[in-house]
């Protein structure tokens, strides 16, 4: 006999039904991170500031490096924000326009974070998971040297760096890069510690994977929620570490600038009473470094969630 | 306790010298001469130039006269740039600059923010915690060269009460605004660390016994919560001196104090490569001589470590 059609439709469309979406772990950490007010907040400021920084030049009625003539000179009295004449932001005290060079300073001060963010999550995870995974006197020799190179006070070296084989844009990130991805090195270190203990890196190597095979597939994903959360607490320091070195005139040069040379050169102009000259840029840097730490925050509270 | 100290000397001794070798072969991978101004000097005068400043010796004995010097005698070597004065000149003359705004912002940071930290834990949860928090968080990722020119607007722009740089030997009007623009940041981390780890311990068993033995508050904090408190607190303290002897370049730079922090960027613009390394290898050896007495310190008052 066979069995009634309609009922074993319904009966399909009822074994469908009980089978729920699985819920991965990252799921519940974006659910987690979608119910943190002050990390989905601290995001929108983000993509709005990103947004700013790379189509804020459609807007810009003059370029970074033009000068406007008009105001030469009288910058103190009528150089300050306007729509008429296209300074929304004011203009600089050569008579360049603020808004074209605080999206350009923004552009530049995010980039200097992210790449030097980068170095660090490549270099820092290789060379923390490799030390973590072998251990014994390979993991001694590699950790000892992060020591050694952390308590080198390297604000000092990086400008000695930068001073010897001169002051580009691209020295600053080597500089940065170099010394970014020392605390990461250790975070993915002690994590790998723990990983490499767990039945599948044993049963890998049961099978014979080769040990970087097991690093790169086995080890290296399961450290990605921590990498991620620390690459993105990375940022602002990194950006505070380039503003630093831009505030001594040591950084980004010009026509080039950034969110610190912008506040270097307003605050001196702020003394004068061109208050815009240090206003836009010191709001933009405050945004920029609040808006990533708030993320920074969320995504280790939705990632971590032992640590609540 | 004795061979944790030798162990730890063991990896200082080394990284000093790390730091003088890595400090030597980036000078020494310098392009061009640091004699070649706008015009060159003849072969003849460059040659008793060389000569006089030791470049024409092989590396290795340069490498090696540097660093007997710098170990043995102290002696950081002429400047590149002012010939009537020596790296240890400037500095001599820099770095108490440096020393006396840098301990009185050590202290600032330290006692008030411990002060602050205890005094929101103890008054958890109510406005004071709350504006002390707020206040910290606040501060806390304002860096010094944003604060430096803020003061400087409020202090001696709007209300004139003191002067916007120089030193005149550090007469406390000088003073006053260099503290504050490099210790806020560390004081307000100091508050937010103190407050966490005091609010940890106050819920711990052994303060609730001895709240329950009757004993009063007073000594209840100070007694017996205070010391454990202060251990993340004491961890924090070698970041925080590594921050402020970074920043004082910051400080010298904008209020024109003459510490060695302006001597290092003057001569970063100079290329006087001597003065940068001397000021370098003397920042960063006192920076690993501090961290080396925060463990032993550490070691010495924490009981879970066993060394």
């Amino acid at each position: 006999m066979y069995p009634d059609k309609a009922k074993m439709e319904s009966l399909v469309e009822a074994t469908e039904l009980a089978e729920v979406r699985g819920r991965s772990l990252w799921s519940d950490a974006r659910a987690r991170f979608i119910r943190n007010k002050a990390a989905v907040g601290g995001l929108i400021i983000l993509i709005l500031i990103l947004a700013f920084s790379l189509f804020g030049q459609v807007f810009q009625a003059w370029s970074n490096e033009a000068i406007d003539w008009k105001l030469v000179g009288r910058v103190t009295q009528i150089g300050g924000p306007s729509f008429e004449n296209g300074h929304y932001f004011g203009a600089d005290d050569l008579g360049r326009d603020l808004y074209a060079r605080v999206v350009q300073g923004t552009g530049i001060s995010i980039m200097v974070g992210v790449v030097g963010s980068l170095v660090a999550v490549i270099v820092g995870t290789l060379y923390g998971a490799t030390a973590g995974y072998f251990g014994g006197r390979l993991d001694n020799i590699m950790m000892r040297t992060v020591d050694v190179l952390m308590s080198i006070p390297f604000m000092f070296v990086l400008i000695l760096m930068l001073v010897i084989w001169g002051r580009s844009i691209t020295m600053l990130f080597v500089g940065i890069g170099l010394i970014s991805w020392l605390d990461m090195a250790r975070i993915v270190r002690g994590q790998t510690l723990s990983i490499k203990n767990k039945e599948f890196v044993e049963t890998a190597v049961a099978i014979g994977v080769r040990p970087f095979t097991i690093i790169l597939r086995h080890i290296v994903p399961n450290l990605l929620g921590i990498v991620v959360v620390y690459a993105t607490l990375l940022i602002p320091g990194l950006i505070m570490a380039e503003s630093f070195i831009s505030f001594l005139g040591l950084g980004v040069q010009e026509p080039m600038t950034s969110l610190g040379a912008l506040i270097q050169g307003g605050s001196k102009q702020m003394l004068y009473g061109a208050w815009w000259q240090i206003a836009f840029p010191l709001f933009f840097f405050l945004a920029t470094l609040f808006a990533f730490t708030f993320v920074g925050d969320g995504l280790r509270d939705a990632l971590d969630p032992k640590d609540r | 306790m004795f061979s944790y100290i030798v162990r730890r000397l063991t990896v200082a001794v080394p990284t000093i010298l790390i730091l003088i070798a890595i400090s030597f072969v980036l000078m020494w991978s310098a392009p061009g001469n640091p004699f070649m101004g706008e015009k060159a000097p003849p072969p003849e005068v460059l040659a008793n130039l060389e000569a006089k400043y030791g470049l024409d010796q092989p590396y290795w004995k340069q490498m090696l006269d540097y660093m007997t010097n710098v170990v043995f005698h102290f002696d950081f070597g002429p400047s590149f740039k002012y010939k009537d004065r020596t790296v240890n000149d400037i500095i001599a003359q820099g770095f108490p600059v440096t020393l006396t705004y840098g301990f009185w912002s050590f202290v600032v940071a330290v006692v008030f923010g411990i002060g602050l930290g205890i005094i929101a834990a103890i008054r958890h949860n109510t406005w004071l915690d709350y504006l002390a928090v707020g206040f910290a968080i606040g501060s806390q990722s304002i860096p010094n060269y944003v604060m430096a020119p803020i003061l400087v607007l409020i202090f001696t722009l709007w209300l004139g009460w003191l002067p916007g740089g120089g030193w005149e030997g550090g007469t406390w009007d000088h003073l006053i605004m260099p503290v504050i623009a490099l210790s806020t940041s560390y004081f307000a981390s100091i508050a937010r660390i103190t407050r966490s780890s005091m609010l940890e311990v106050l819920n711990s068993g052994f303060i609730r016994t001895a709240r329950a033995k009757g004993l009063p508050s007073g000594r209840v904090i100070f007694g017996h919560a205070l010391k454990p408190a202060l251990l993340p607190v004491l961890s924090y303290l070698g970041p925080a001196f590594v921050g402020m002897i970074t920043g004082s370049v910051i400080i010298d730079q904008y209020f024109s104090t003459g510490g060695i922090g302006q001597f290092f960027v003057n001569s970063a613009f100079n290329r006087d490569y001597s003065v940068m390394m001397g000021i370098t290898i003397l920042v960063g050896s006192l920076t690993i001589i501090f961290n080396l007495l925060v463990d032993i310190l550490y070691a010495w008052i924490d009981p879970k470590i066993r060394y």
